[in-house]
Parts: structure tokens; C-alpha cells; sequence
């Protein structure tokens, strides 16, 4: 790779990145976020079948793109972590869980009050729902397997390990509505053919993308520098105990 | 390939002595799925219409009962220490371990399955792709839950956090599993479920072992 990973994977240069990245990420959120939710909520369209319940989409289709992303995100860093045994990317992954399962969390909420309406009940056991549920689980599993051991160069692999097995759940949601027939609809903006959706819904849909998107890199430099700090408290308590 | 069989043979010796393991998981899959007709009302046409999902949960939940102690026995004795000394690549000796606990724990479960299909009203046309599907998918469940019982293998009280691990990965073969039945059932083809099965169960078969074997080297050393 041209990029030189290691040169990254020191933590102290990694803050000096991240500190110069985060006001400008916190900043482009909260415009983003702004003019995506008024153009979503007042400028779009209402749909002609859907009426306003169409305008919950801004919120669940970018939460469903996070979730996979993330869960992608982690896998390859845990993936480096594993190969390269960097101690950054390890914690990269694991700062990124928690959020990564909040969004899959908000995309199967908003999922399921959006089918109420639509579909006539909140839940149906079809492929795209019962994998993304798979995928919030496979983060609870991550999340608790960090949890459960003492110690945190251990907790890492282990938790690589289930990672990167889980990660075989992401092609499936991906490709779930077009292998199996189900009342989820097909992909309609990452398509072959160019997007499928006219311009003034998508146009607020991406917006509403790359909002997410940099509220995830926000949110997420400010757990992995406390996941930084975290270690370095940790082995400076144990230099003073061995003192 | 000899030490394979050795400790295959070890193994299943093992559990047959003590015996316990058998009866246990038996009694328990019998028990979990007489539960459902006692739950759900002893109504024949609904008993017919869940009865594949009934005895795939069972068969599930059985089998996820004997997994933590695939290693654990092992690694407790310092014994699991000494296989890994030994000469044998640690991905067969994990494999060697799947296969007993394939054994003596999933296979008695297909054996007793047909007769419990019977008990719970399945038409006869499902009963054989009952059986078929988990000959064919069983073995996912072995495979899938020696990665769960290789990382949880040190914990005092890993079990649960096993099944947490394990069950989300379980859900296709469950999918699968009670798909063919309900074909066979409904007269359609069962063919491309069991195809889809014997995919996962030989992708498992291949990848399983190896990152069982990797849980396995962290929790040791």
C-alpha cells in the first residue's frame, strides 16, 4: 500500500490528526445535519402514495448505510490489528462499535415505525430485516466479548476473531433483497443504472449521508481519543504500582 | 492423519463413558420440545404447521448446551496445553474435536428426531428432508460453535456469553433448515435448500477451523 499504515499507527501522532480533524468534522455535522433536515422535512416532496411518511427515510436509509459501514470499518481494522498488531486499530474498532450499534439500532427503529404505516406492521421476518437484526446482535456480541477479559491486548484478538467471521453477515444484508423476495424494497440509489430516485429526494438523501458519515467520525474521534487515554492511564498505573 | 483418529477416538470414548453427555442433551432436546405442544395447545394442525421450527430450535439450543465444554474440560487438565505441543497442526486437532463433539452430542439428536417429528403431527413427506437437512446442515452448528467455545474456552462463566456469540451466526442454517422442510412439506422442490445447506456446512468446514484455532492459541498462551 502506498500509504504508510505505520506511520498512523503511532498514537501520538494520531491525536495531533485527529485534534487538527475534529472542530472541522463537529462543524460540517452540525451544517449538514442542518440543511439536511430542512430539506428533507420541509423542501422534498411528499410522496404521492407514502404522503410525509416518506420524509422518515432521510432518517433510516443513511442510519442503514452507517451500520454497514461501520461494521465494514471494523472488520478491517480489526483485520490490521490482527496482521500488524497495531494497537490503534484495535481501538479504532472498538471505539467504533458503540456507534456502529446505535445506528443499526436507529435504522431497525425508524425501519419498523416506517412500516406501520406502510406495510401495515412494525415487523416481518423477511431477509433485509432479520439480517440487519443479526448485525446488531454481532455488535452486542463484540461489545460484551471486550468486556469479558482482563486483558486488553487478549480482549483484542478475541474480539478480531468475531469480527471478522461476523463481517460475512454484511454482503448478505447487502444483497438480501435481491437474493430473496422480500417486502423490503430492492437498492434504488447504488444501482448499476445510476440512481433510480429523482433528484429532489436524493439530493437531501446524500446530504443526510455524508451528515451521518461526519457525525461518525466526530463522535468517533472522541471515543477512540478516550480509548487512547484510557490505555495510557492504565500503564501508567502500573508503572507506579511496580515502583 | 493417524493422531486425527486418535484423538477422535479419545473423545468420543470420553463422552461415552462418562456417559452423561448423551443422556443429558437428549433428555433436554425431548424435554425443550415437548414443552411447545404443553405451551401451545395440543391443536394437531398447529402443531403440523410449527413442528420444523420446533425440532431445528431444539436441535439448536441442544446442541449450544454441550459446546463451552468442548475445550474447557481439556484446557482445565492441562491436557489442551499438551495437544498443542504435540506435533499435530492445531487446526486438525480442533477439527478432531468438532467431529467428537458432532458425535456424541448433534448426531444421537437426528436419530431421536423422527420419532418426534411423529409426536408432533410433521406430514410424512417432511419427516425424511427433516433429517436430510440436518445430516446436511448439523454440522454448521459444531463448526460455528467451536469458534465461540475456543474464545470463551478461559472464562469462568463463558457460557452465556457463548451463546450471545454464537446463536446470530446460527440464524441461516435455521433459515435454511426449516425452508427445505416446509418445501418437502408443501411438495416443492427441497433440492436447492439442502444444496444451500451442504454450502454452508463446507465453507464452515473450511474457515471454522481456523479461527477456532487462532481463539484457541490466545486463550492458551
Amino acid at each position: 500500500m502506498a500509504i504508510d499504515l505505520h506511520k498512523f499507527a503511532n498514537p501520538a501522532r494520531f491525536l495531533r490528526i485527529t485534534a487538527v480533524i475534529f472542530p472541522w468534522a463537529a462543524a460540517l455535522t452540525l451544517l449538514l445535519l442542518g440543511i439536511g433536515l430542512y430539506f428533507a422535512l420541509f423542501v422534498s416532496p411528499e410522496d404521492y402514495q407514502q404522503g410525509n411518511t416518506v420524509r422518515i427515510m432521510f432518517v433510516h436509509v443513511p442510519a442503514a448505510w452507517m451500520s454497514m459501514s461501520v461494521y465494514s470499518m471494523m472488520a478491517i481494522s480489526a483485520a490490521v490489528g490482527l496482521i500488524w498488531k497495531h494497537p490503534v486499530a484495535d481501538l479504532s474498532a472498538k471505539a467504533a462499535a458503540p456507534i456502529g450499534a446505535c445506528f443499526t439500532f436507529l435504522a431497525l427503529v425508524t425501519g419498523s415505525l416506517w412500516g406501520q404505516p406502510m406495510w401495515g406492521t412494525f415487523w416481518v421476518w423477511d431477509a433485509r430485516l432479520t439480517s440487519m437484526l443479526i448485525l446488531f446482535f454481532l455488535y452486542l456480541g463484540y461489545m460484551a466479548i471486550w468486556e469479558s477479559y482482563d486483558d486488553p491486548s487478549k480482549a483484542a484478538k478475541a474480539a478480531a476473531i468475531l469480527v471478522l467471521v461476523g463481517a460475512i453477515n454484511v454482503p448478505v444484508i447487502k444483497f438480501s433483497v435481491d437474493w430473496w423476495n422480500t417486502l423490503h424494497q430492492p437498492a434504488s440509489v447504488a444501482t448499476m443504472d445510476g440512481p433510480k430516485i429523482h433528484s429532489s429526494i436524493l439530493t437531501p438523501l446524500l446530504i443526510m449521508g455524508t451528515a451521518y458519515m461526519s457525525l461518525f467520525v466526530t463522535v468517533f474521534i472522541i471515543r477512540v481519543k478516550a480509548e487512547i487515554l484510557n490505555r495510557r492511564l492504565r500503564m501508567m498505573r502500573l508503572v507506579q504500582l511496580e515502583d | 492423519m493417524g493422531s486425527f483418529f486418535s484423538l477422535l477416538k479419545r473423545d468420543i470414548q470420553l463422552a461415552v463413558r462418562q456417559g452423561s453427555a448423551f443422556t443429558m442433551t437428549l433428555s433436554f432436546f425431548v424435554i425443550a420440545v415437548t414443552l411447545f405442544p404443553l405451551g401451545v395447545g395440543p391443536e394437531l394442525s398447529i402443531l403440523a404447521r410449527i413442528s420444523p421450527g420446533v425440532l431445528w430450535v431444539g436441535a439448536l439450543l441442544a446442541c449450544l448446551l454441550t459446546l463451552d465444554r468442548m475445550f474447557q474440560a481439556d484446557f482445565e487438565d492441562g491436557s489442551l496445553d499438551q495437544l498443542m505441543l504435540g506435533s499435530m497442526p492445531l487446526e486438525i486437532m480442533v477439527l478432531a474435536k468438532i467431529s467428537a463433539h458432532w458425535l456424541t452430542s448433534v448426531f444421537p439428536l437426528i436419530l431421536i428426531t423422527p420419532i418426534l417429528a411423529l409426536s408432533l403431527n410433521m406430514p410424512g413427506e417432511g419427516i425424511g428432508a427433516m433429517i436430510l437437512a440436518l445430516l446436511l446442515g448439523s454440522p454448521v452448528l459444531s463448526l460455528i460453535g467451536a469458534i465461540g467455545a475456543a474464545l470463551t474456552v478461559g472464562m469462568r462463566r463463558g457460557g452465556v456469553l457463548l451463546s450471545l456469540l454464537v446463536l446470530p451466526l446460527y440464524i441461516p442454517v435455521l433459515i435454511f433448515g426449516v425452508a427445505a422442510v416446509e418445501a418437502a412439506i408443501a411438495v416443492l422442490p427441497v433440492g436447492p435448500h439442502l444444496l444451500l445447506l451442504s454450502g454452508l456446512s463446507l465453507g464452515a468446514l473450511v474457515l471454522c477451523p481456523l479461527a477456532a484455532a487462532a481463539g484457541l492459541r490466545l486463550a492458551v498462551d
